[in-house]
């Protein structure tokens, strides 16, 4: 296959060891200009490899680097930006403190002896124009939600003119409308010239996007395609190796008694008045646009966060000010923030899967013993893939930290599991087992509330939906009322009105 | 890759050459003290060196919990000359009233311990409930202990009675099995402490705390009382250093105390506990207060360098030792 042009940045051969353990295994892999190449895979796969060797942060053992087909002479992420690639990582290079302004022109700001503060907001402003943002350019990093920052990050790559952009799936976190703006903007980089690549679990952008599709499995290519020529059913089997049955349990039926009963809900400043019933047996979706309350009413509901209203667990009124009163009411949440909330990266798993419940180990002495036994067993059940036992958490790929978090949360044995983004930026294969842990918890006679981006997760696995809308419940859905048009529709606020537009909210 | 099946962790694995460090750093401190000089390992020096370390090292056991959970205590050195004051205040107050006598002695010590429960209480509180930085509450709280000592003491010495400080003397200059108290205390402090840091919920929630507040939060970790115990343990510790010190001097005045909260401070870190919190390690603690006490000895035995370099030396040692703990974290 002869492409049309030239590849502006191209791996010929690339090997990458880290220690004895080789990862990538000679991939060859090419940019084209005004192409978006996707490049896809389950984690561990080796795309974050791929993507940090072309962005010059670490070199490959053995193979090159070709820039315009000569080799490439950065020596890192900073020469890489200077010659024109530059990377939108996952894990966001944002200084928190500074503004969205002052990041965006971070080491190349305008002005002489004093910095042209005027400049670079209008600059600033411009750019977030561009991309239908109403973020403030005097917004402080800190304060904006991971949606806003992926924006901003998006906007200090446009503002670096890139030849070549990579980005970490960027969608991850976005809004079903910001990711149409981010879709808009990848075309026009296209159309400028610009060489993209694109990563993504969603299967359904990378057919949108693509050019070119790259699979990974296990360190090497084992699939190229043209747009086109590999339906999602195609890729999701090139990815995981076999052939993926439907990704979702079967359905379940006869829900039981109401375990939990909420009336008059309210968590300042965002939610008011939330009213639902919840049974046992039952998956209750949440379904709503990132910011419409539906974390923030999960936050509530376990003591996260001040809230007042009527809470009923089988039937009796409980009063619940903290966590830990939650979870004496066997009522856990799952947080959306992984890293930032559920998990302590600097320690190892058996310290992480005991935290909330380490009065169960002993007292006043705990028992490593009871420790590494309780790790045993959330390893076997919950399939843990670590290389060893006393990893730092943070070494975990994506996947494995979120089955070590569910082993955390179902360790406290709650009756009611309330679980935010249950398969946020994890692979495919992950994601079917993280969804056959909820059909089975749905089956052992739990509560389980699902909060959800991912309308397919939402529709999958949900015997009812919830839909949240600016704080309030905008609906409900149930049995064969759940569709995807019908979700989108209280999503986006047009129930009544079939005509209306959904652009913006 | 993905399909590495987990071993069991081989058995306890040894300390890294950063957790070590320490150690070793004491063991060529001893030997070289040794070499230099032949009174250096002499009962009398060894409990000399020991016995002075004790009360900066309970109080800095104490602070190692504080540094583990995220937190900072800047007042200790002048909390203690505080509960040094109050306390021979009150024995000579209470003196008419109950004689010399071991009971006198008794009411002295709680008072002790309360004045610094009190004194850690007040520094929680103000972390945990009035939410301010712990470095801005503990320098608040410094000024104002020192300051109320030295009015206390109107500008000069607070003295314990005579008859009673003959009484008081063997707490810190007598001891059991030849071994002075206050080096008992502080022995069975730093295993108290090492413990309870490895081996109990306290401990693990410290490290918890320090490592990230946020996912000790949504852990059902009572974090603000975790916090607020930290500083009460400290101030329960301060307030138990001070009593063994009192019998010392028997007195306190407006300099009691001074610089000893960067004595601990800096002994806690040389010990490899994290300062931005998350990691601590009692034991270590231990290994740094022997080492700061056993550099003062050395200048005072050997003609070699001024002991008015002391400061100097420790100075580079508590560099060092952060310099150390980075090359731990980029390995």
């Amino acid at each position: 296959m002869t492409a049309a042009t030239a590849p502006v940045l191209e791996l010929v051969g690339v090997r990458k060891s880290f220690g004895p353990i080789e990862i990538l295994h000679g991939v060859d892999f090419a940019l084209h200009a005004g192409e978006v190449h996707a490049l896809i895979g389950e984690n561990g796969a080796g795309k974050s490899t791929i993507m940090k060797i072309l962005g010059g942060f670490i070199a490959p053992s053995a193979g090159d680097i070709r820039l315009d087909g000569r080799p490439a002479s950065y020596r890192s992420g900073a020469e890489a930006e200077a010659a024109g690639v530059v990377v939108i990582h996952q894990e966001f290079n944002l200084a928190p403190d500074l503004t969205v302004s002052e990041n965006i022109w971070l080491g190349r700001e305008l002005g002489r002896v004093f910095l042209d503060h005027r400049a670079m907001r209008a600059g600033t402003q411009a750019l977030l124009d561009e991309l239908d943002s109403a973020i403030s350019p005097e917004a402080r990093i800190r304060d904006l939600p991971v949606s806003d920052r992926q924006m901003v990050e998006i906007a200090k790559a446009l503002s670096r003119k890139a030849r070549v952009l990579i980005m970490d799936e960027p969608s991850a976190v976005l809004t079903s409308r910001e990711v149409e703006v981010l879709f808009r903007q990848i075309e026009r980089l296209k159309a400028q010239g610009v060489a993209l690549l694109y990563t993504s679990h969603r299967l359904e952008e990378v057919t949108r996007l693509a050019d070119r599709v790259t699979v990974l499995r296990d360190g090497a290519v084992v699939r190229r395609a043209r747009r086109g020529e590999l339906t999602e059913d195609g890729m999701a089997t090139a990815m995981v190796g076999r052939d993926l049955q439907d990704i979702y349990p079967a359905r379940r039926h006869h829900p039981g008694e109401v375990a939990l009963e909420v009336r008059g809900f309210h968590v300042p400043p965002l939610v008011e008045d939330v009213s639902f019933a919840l049974r046992r047996g039952e998956v209750l979706g949440i379904s709503g646009l990132v910011g419409s309350g539906r974390t923030e009413l999960a936050e509530g509901l376990v003591g996260l966060r001040p809230a007042h209203g009527e809470i009923r667990r089988n039937g009796v009124p409980v009063a619940i000010g903290t966590v830990r009163e939650a979870a004496a009411h066997g009522m856990a949440y799952l947080t959306e923030d992984r890293k930032e909330r559920g998990l302590l990266l600097d320690k190892n798993l058996r310290e992480n899967l005991t935290l909330s419940t380490l009065p169960r180990f002993g007292t006043p002495f705990l028992s490593a013993a009871r420790e590494e036994a309780a790790l045993g067993k959330a390893i076997a059940d919950f399939d843990i893939r670590a290389p060893r036992r006393d990893l730092r958490v943070g070494n975990l790929s994506g996947g494995n930290q979120q089955k070590l978090l569910l082993a955390k949360t179902l360790l406290s044995d709650p009756e009611i599991v309330i679980i935010d983004e249950p398969t946020r930026g994890i692979d495919v294969g992950t994601k079917s087992q993280i969804y056959a842990f909820i059909d089975a918890l749905a089956r052992e006679g739990r509560s389980v509330i699902v909060i959800s981006s991912d309308m397919p997760e939402i529709l999958g696995l949900s015997d009812r939906v919830l839909v949240m809308r600016q704080g309030r419940l905008a609906g409900e859905l149930a049995g064969e009322r759940i569709t995807e048009t019908a979700v989108v529709r209280l999503v986006m606020g047009t129930a009544g009105d079939s005509s209306g537009s959904a652009a913006h909210v | 890759m993905s399909d590495t099946a987990i071993r069991p962790a081989a058995g306890p694995r040894l300390p890294g050459l950063s957790a070590l460090g320490p150690l070793l750093a004491l063991i060529l401190l001893v030997v070289l003290g040794a070499f230099l000089n032949d009174n250096f390992l002499s009962a009398g020096n060894v409990t000399n060196v020991l016995a002075r370390s004790a009360f900066i090292g309970m109080i800095a056991v104490g602070m190692t919990f504080v540094i583990t959970s995220g937190g900072l205590d800047l007042s200790v050195g002048s909390m203690a000359a505080f509960i040094a004051g109050v306390m021979i205040l009150a024995m000579n107050a209470l003196l008419p009233a109950m004689g010399v006598g071991v009971p006198l002695i008794l009411a002295g010590m709680v008072i002790a311990l309360a004045v610094g429960l009190a004194a850690g209480l007040t520094n929680g509180l103000l972390v945990t409930r009035a939410g301010i930085e712990p470095f801005i509450v503990t320098l608040g709280t410094m000024g104002i202990f020192r300051s109320l000592v030295t009015w206390l003491a109107d500008g000069g010495t607070i003295s314990l009675d005579f008859a009673v400080r003959q009484l008081y003397r063997p707490v810190y200059y007598s001891g059991l099995f030849g071994v002075a108290w206050p080096i008992l205390v502080f022995a069975l402090v730093a295993i108290a402490g090492q413990v309870a840091m490895r081996h109990t919920r306290f401990g693990r929630y410290c490290e918890a705390i320090g490592s990230n507040d946020k996912v000790a939060l949504y852990s059902a970790v009572n974090v603000e009382r975790i916090r607020l115990l930290t500083y009460v343990l400290l101030g329960l510790l301060v307030g138990l250093a001070t009593i063994m010190y009192v019998p010392r001097l028997g007195s306190a005045s407006g300099s009691t105390g001074t610089l000893w909260e960067l004595e601990a401070i800096a002994a806690v870190i040389i010990g490899g506990t994290a300062l931005k919190g998350g990691y601590g390690r009692v034991w270590g603690t231990v290994v740094g207060v022997l080492i700061l006490s056993l550099i003062d000895n050395i200048l005072n035995l050997a003609d070699l360098v001024s002991p008015y370099l002391n400061g100097a030396i420790q100075g580079v040692i508590i560099v060092l030792a952060v310099v150390l703990q980075r090359g731990k974290s980029a390995a």
